[in-house]
């Protein structure tokens, strides 16, 4: 079998800038003065911000090894569960650093904004494509934001019928921010149990929805990564008591082309757009939380909205049933930018294919993974599946012993202990863009920890041991939290 | 992790299907968190408490633990309404998982109805629950 990533390489220490400037140090000339100095008014005097003195290469050197402390998905797998740590192709980063691009201003008029404008209009068509819907707005900087967009978006459909409800049916395989999200738009969350297959029952649903209930905010696929089977007549009990059905779209890389949202009775759904379409997320960049609906609810779209009027694009603040601002201008554009490119540079097809992919891998995972790792529920998977520490307990080896360890392999631990519906489990969602050596040399080293677990435990619960920083005092960093330098 | 058979679950104390414990003492009914609770919660890093003079049915959320795993709401086990909550625990919380059942107490009721305390189960019960369950 080839070596495993992880080796001892050398890693530098870094002091912080502070500690390595030095008085007079300086990374610049500044022009000889040509006029006269003449002294600044006292209101403009004081001590100066204390900035460290450095020279360029100071600086330089400084940032270069901070980044190479740091593990990314261009640096190896990262198979962060829910996260859909997918590769960002760099013809993004190109088309998004276009000088007209990288040049607009949220200030500039819109005779002057119309390849930017163009590109947003587009966007929102071709994610209401995507997901089946009828309208999007791109304001939502990113998914929490997306989910209280969709909220505000519920409540003032209900409004605009004279009806106030209050409750919202969140199940437990819903994303950890959905509840809180319910929450911030006013909403009491009602938590419903998953059935023994993972997945939502229709009775369920029919036993708790109600006239005072504004709808359900459902992940699909779940967070267990089980495609929730029954959405459509969970749809329909919701509807049928005049309810909303909202689709956390954080899983959308599952299903591209594949599930058109709109079709299946959700009403609501937001996308990651740094997620499902590829741009930098997790420390690399801002995040974009576009939130598409049906017709119905089109009116109540946060403004400005992005217009098209014959070839011209243009802002309209002209919708009075609109919840309003979600942002001080448009959102995060640069983001929408990549996602752009991606979508146009993978076209329809691939699109469709890159979810197909992004399942087999999960699947291939599953497969080969569940007899060294116990399998929370054994059924086919979407994009990611989800296992759990049962199977290394007898040694006294956890969840986050075996996800440390990983870390000694070059590999990203997976999402751990999230969701909660499984005792200690791991969620590995590899994404399509893992090529199949990857994905086994991943696995051949999570099957050599599990044999670790039984030879020598305390190899792993001293993990990382490769690492710059060994197992840090989560506890301690938890309890008694250093927020200053 | 602790094996059923290293847990401490004392016998003086009522236990719910939740993991919380309700231990009579006079007319008063006090609560915490079972060891069963504290271990697979792991360090506990935060608890959130209800303030004195609240009051909650059996079932009800009265609390918020968050261990470095999870974030958990304790159900009261009893209701009532809350005469006195362990402030000590918002300096200390690992005092919850060093004495689940002595200093790392939660709060203390006056219990609505004292039978409610019958629904509950008794250490021996819980354990074979928990043997059932492996």
């Amino acid at each position: 079998m080839k070596e495993f990533l992880g080796t001892n390489g050398l890693i530098l220490n870094e002091p912080l800038l502070w500690e390595k400037g030095k008085k007079g140090r300086s990374g610049f000339s500044l022009p000889r003065r040509d006029v006269e100095s003449s002294p600044l008014g006292q209101g403009l005097t004081c001590e100066g911000p204390d900035l460290p003195d450095l020279s360029e290469i100071d600086v330089v050197r400084h940032y270069t090894r901070l980044s190479q402390w740091n593990f990314g998905v261009d640096t190896g797998m990262y198979p962060l569960g829910s996260c859909t740590m997918k590769y960002s192709p760099k013809t993004n980063e190109k088309q998004a650093n276009l000088p007209g691009f990288a040049g607009a201003h949220p200030l500039l008029p819109a005779a002057l904004s119309q390849g930017v404008l163009r590109m947003m209009f587009e966007l929102q068509q071709y994610l209401a494509e995507i997901t089946g819907m009828d309208a999007t707005t791109l304001q939502p900087a990113a998914g929490a934001h997306g989910e209280l967009a969709g909220m505000l978006l519920m409540y003032a459909f209900h409004k605009s019928r004279g009806e106030r409800r209050s409750k919202i049916i969140v199940p437990d395989t819903a994303h950890g921010t959905n509840p809180a999200s319910a929450a911030l738009c006013g909403y009491s969350p009602v938590p419903v149990k998953s059935n023994d297959q993972g997945i939502l029952s229709v009775e369920t649903i029919a036993e708790v929805m109600d006239e005072n209930t504004a709808g359900i905010m459902v992940t699909n696929p779940n967070t267990l990564g089980l495609y929730e089977e029954n959405i459509h007549k969970i749809a329909e009990i919701v509807h049928a008591k005049g309810g909303i059905v909202y689709c956390d779209g954080a899983n959308m890389n599952a299903v591209m082309g594949v599930t058109r949202m709109g079709e299946i009775g959700v009403d609501i759904i937001h996308l990651n757009l740094h997620k499902t379409f590829s741009t930098p997320h997790g420390g690399g960049g801002p995040g974009s939380g576009p939130v598409c609906v049906k017709k119905e609810l089109e009116p109540f779209l946060p403004v400005p909205c992005v217009m098209e009027e014959n070839g011209i694009y243009g802002l309209s603040e002209d919708f009075p049933e609109s919840v309003g601002r979600m942002q001080a201008f448009h959102g995060n554009v640069g983001v929408m930018i990549k996602a752009y490119s991606y979508i146009r540079s993978m076209g329809p097809k691939n699109l469709k294919k890159a979810s197909q992919l992004a399942v087999l891998n999960a699947n291939y995972i599953k497969e080969r993974l569940k007899g060294t790792l116990h399998l929370a529920y054994d059924r086919p998977c979407m994009h990611e599946c989800v296992f759990s520490d049962e199977n290394q307990t007898a040694h006294k080896i956890a969840t986050i012993d075996m996800a440390k360890r990983l870390m000694d392999y070059g590999f990203h631990p997976p999402t751990v202990y999230f969701p909660l519906v499984v005792h200690g489990s791991i969620m590995i969602e590899p994404t399509e863009t893992e090529s199949k050596e990857d994905i086994d040399q991943f696995i051949e080293a999570f099957k050599a920890i599990a044999n670790e677990a039984g030879r020598d435990p305390d190899l792993l619960r001293d993990a990382p041991q490769r690492c710059k920083v060994r197992r840090l005092d989560e506890t301690t960093a938890a309890r008694k939290p250093c927020l200053a330098g | 992790m602790k094996e059923i058979n290293e847990l401490n679950m004392p016998d003086d104390a009522r236990y719910a299907d939740d993991h919380e414990w309700a231990r009579l003492e006079g007319d008063k009914v006090r609560v915490g968190l079972d060891d069963y609770a504290q271990d697979q919660l792991g360090d506990i890093v935060f608890v959130e408490l209800p303030q004195e003079g609240d009051s909650f049915k059996k079932g009800e959320v009265f609390a918020t633990v968050e261990s470095v795993k999870a974030v958990c709401e304790c159900y009261l086990p009893v209701g009532g309404k809350i005469i006195a909550v362990n402030t000590a625990l918002e300096e200390a919380p690992e005092l919850l998982n060093k004495s689940p059942y002595g200093d790392g107490w939660m709060a203390e009721l006056d219990p609505a109805e004292l039978s409610e305390m019958d629904t509950l189960m008794t250490n021996v019960k819980c354990l074979e629950k928990l043997k059932g369950a492996e």
